[in-house]
């Protein structure tokens, strides 16, 4: 090391350009360390479970009550009343029970950590000094929050299309308009469905990536994200609110299930879609202009 | 990718040719005021020369660590400017900082991951810094700091002394022609610290420009050939280390179990600000010839043990400087 240290401390300053691909390894390291904390892997695993915990109830429930199979129409999530004819079901009825509450909280919990937790831990000034840039290094965050997103969205899926696969019958589908679909075109949709929920994420993480720059305290940056999130869930049933609720970020989520119609009904899809990059772009700029502006003092 | 070429322009032939002797650091007024009000830095004009090992010191919250954030570019200056290896602070820090090693407030590390993956995720955190010998040179900073075979270990069982050795570490990950080391010793045993020390001198001595915050002033003036003093914001002196130590004059000691004679006697020769402390007596040395000053104790009848006149330290220059002793204010 030393004849090469010599010679570069010897020399006037030498301009390391980086290598484009190199500023990718920040957002590997920044992937590679989202998914080894532990409580990354606590969530997903919680995610996970919720799709074997619908799956074993109702299971027991038809077999319980003979003939009982059909009566879970009023209160349950959608598609519930369906499980125990096709268990490729279960994958919609787990998406739509994680959806409204465990997902946003998993990515309001990976988001709002984002910046606050590196400042809270001290990391942040060396992540900047390494030097990282500001504006590459939220650029990395908010690309691992969205990994989580589409992860968490995965493994919600997978965990149910495995639980529905071991309780219950395969085949040929019904769609919500009735027409009959195969069971790949079956297969296809969930996984167009699965991709549909993690970009209706998208709004939610940015949201807590803003918060994430306001404050050095990352439990403080997760509470108020979910805080954010279960408010406007309940201000979403609120009927005087009608005229806002169009601009919740939760307002069209569940509108992946006209995926399930044959033909599809595209207009709740986009308006959802659209509503997300609205989110991330304003939440995003307003993240951007925070961090790249704040003195880091811790 | 703009600022790259504006940062490459900037460091035209010219700046590169004067760069050599050019200081390391020069602030002008660099002053912070936080929203508050309060005043951390007050008009800081702060000169590093190349390849000094520059001992900054101060009490605490005399504005010590925010003049490093600023030079760091982790705040920006309320007024005033930094230059850091010839190019302004904080505008070009993606230029700066890759040739910069930091230890900034204690290491801070990532505890659910190894040493050595929290020097791989740092080293992947520089643009510069190239992958492909990512592994050798973690493996040959840990080295350095001696934290091999504690390499594989999670960083939250570290001792405060092995996280300190890898923050060291994450500063080694690169050739640097600047390290700036903001209390390197904390928390490390006497060994540690020796090692520590030998290594800021294997450093310097290899052209590395040394900036070291210390509380410990014995440390500094082991250490460092350069040093500043603030206090509450402001810059006291800056210079040379043997200068400062110089502006404080030394005592003369004589050593004798006739305290009280001898305190007389010296005091008869006209020396002033004598001093009786159990064996010893201690006075400002006059500007006579000491010999004479000695044979006067001795026709005195005053058994002398050591006579010597003992150099002034940091510490000493310290407190005719801010008049207040170094560890009363931190």
């Amino acid at each position: 090391m030393s004849p090469v240290e010599t010679a570069v401390t010897a020399q006037p300053p030498v301009v390391q350009k980086p290598n484009p691909l190199w500023t990718f390894g920040l957002l590997r390291s920044e992937l590679v360390t989202t998914f080894r904390r532990w409580r990354t892997l606590a969530l997903l695993a919680v995610l996970a479970a919720v799709p074997v915990l619908i799956g074993i109830a109702v299971k027991s429930q038809t077999n319980g009550g003979p003939g009982g199979g059909g009566h879970g129409a009023d209160g349950g999530p959608a598609f519930i009343t369906q499980v125990t004819n096709n268990g490729l079901f279960l994958v919609f009825t787990a998406l739509a029970a994680t959806l409204p509450f465990f997902l946003p909280m998993a990515i309001g919990v990976i988001a709002g950590d984002a910046i606050a937790g590196e400042a809270n831990s001290g990391t942040l000034r060396y992540l900047l000094v390494a030097p990282a840039g500001r504006t590459r290094l939220l650029f990395a965050k908010y690309t691992a929050t969205m990994a989580f997103c589409l992860v968490a969205t995965l493994v919600v899926a997978i965990s149910a299309l495995a639980v529905g696969a071991l309780l219950f019958p395969l085949g040929d589908l019904t769609t919500i308009s009735g027409t009959r679909i195969s069971f790949a075109d079956g297969l296809g949709r969930a996984l167009l469905i699965a991709l549909v929920v993690a970009a209706s994420l998208v709004g939610v993480a940015a949201l807590g990536l803003f918060v994430s720059t306001l404050t050095n305290s990352g439990i403080a940056a997760m509470a108020t994200t979910v805080g954010l999130v279960i408010t406007v869930q309940i201000l979403d049933q609120i009927p005087q609110l009608h005229a806002l609720q169009p601009y919740f970020f939760s307002h069209y989520w569940l509108s992946f299930a006209d995926l399930m119609r044959d033909p599809v009904y595209w207009d709740d899809l986009i308006h959802n879609l659209g509503l997300q990059a609205l989110y991330a772009a304003v939440f995003g700029s307003a993240a951007w202009a925070r961090f790249t502006a704040k003195d880091i003092t811790a | 990718m703009q600022e790259w070429s504006a940062a490459e322009a900037e460091a035209g032939p010219d700046v590169v040719a004067s760069d050599r002797d050019a200081p390391v650091i020069a602030t002008r007024a660099l002053t912070k005021r936080y929203r508050g009000g309060q005043l951390a830095v007050d008009g800081l004009d702060l000169t590093v020369p190349a390849g000094s090992v520059f001992g900054f010191l101060g009490p605490n919250g005399s504005g010590k660590t925010t003049t490093i954030r600023m030079l760091m570019g982790l705040i920006e200056p309320t007024s005033g400017t930094a230059r850091v290896l010839g190019r302004p602070m904080p505008r070009s820090s993606r230029a700066v900082l890759p040739h910069i090693g930091a230890l900034i407030e204690g290491p801070a590390l990532y505890g659910f991951l190894s040493g050595r993956d929290n020097l791989l995720r740092y080293d992947a955190a520089d643009p510069t810094a190239d992958p492909s010998t990512r592994r050798t040179r973690v493996g040959a900073a840990l080295d350095r700091v001696g934290l091999t075979t504690a390499a594989g270990k999670k960083a939250k069982a570290y001792s405060l002394g092995m996280k300190q050795r890898l923050g060291l570490a994450a500063a080694l990950l690169q050739p640097r022609r600047l390290l700036v080391l903001d209390e390197p010793t904390n928390g490390l045993d006497p060994q540690g610290m020796r090692e520590i020390r030998s290594l800021v001198r294997e450093l310097a001595s290899d052209g590395t420009t040394v900036f070291l915050s210390s509380h410990l002033l014995d440390e500094i003036e082991q250490v460092c050939t350069h040093a500043a003093v603030m206090a509450q914001g402001r810059l006291i002196t800056q210079g040379a280390v043997a200068d400062l130590a110089a502006g404080a004059r030394g005592r003369l000691v004589v050593t004798t179990p006739d305290v009280s004679d001898a305190a007389r006697v010296l005091k008869e020769q006209g020396v002033a600000d004598v001093v009786v402390a159990e064996d010893r007596v201690t006075c400002e040395p006059p500007d006579r010839e000491l010999a004479d000053v000695n044979a006067a104790l001795v026709t005195a009848n005053v058994r002398v043990r050591g006579f010597g006149v003992e150099r002034a330290s940091l510490e000493d220059a310290f407190v005719a400087l801010t008049g207040e002793g170094f560890d009363v204010a931190g």
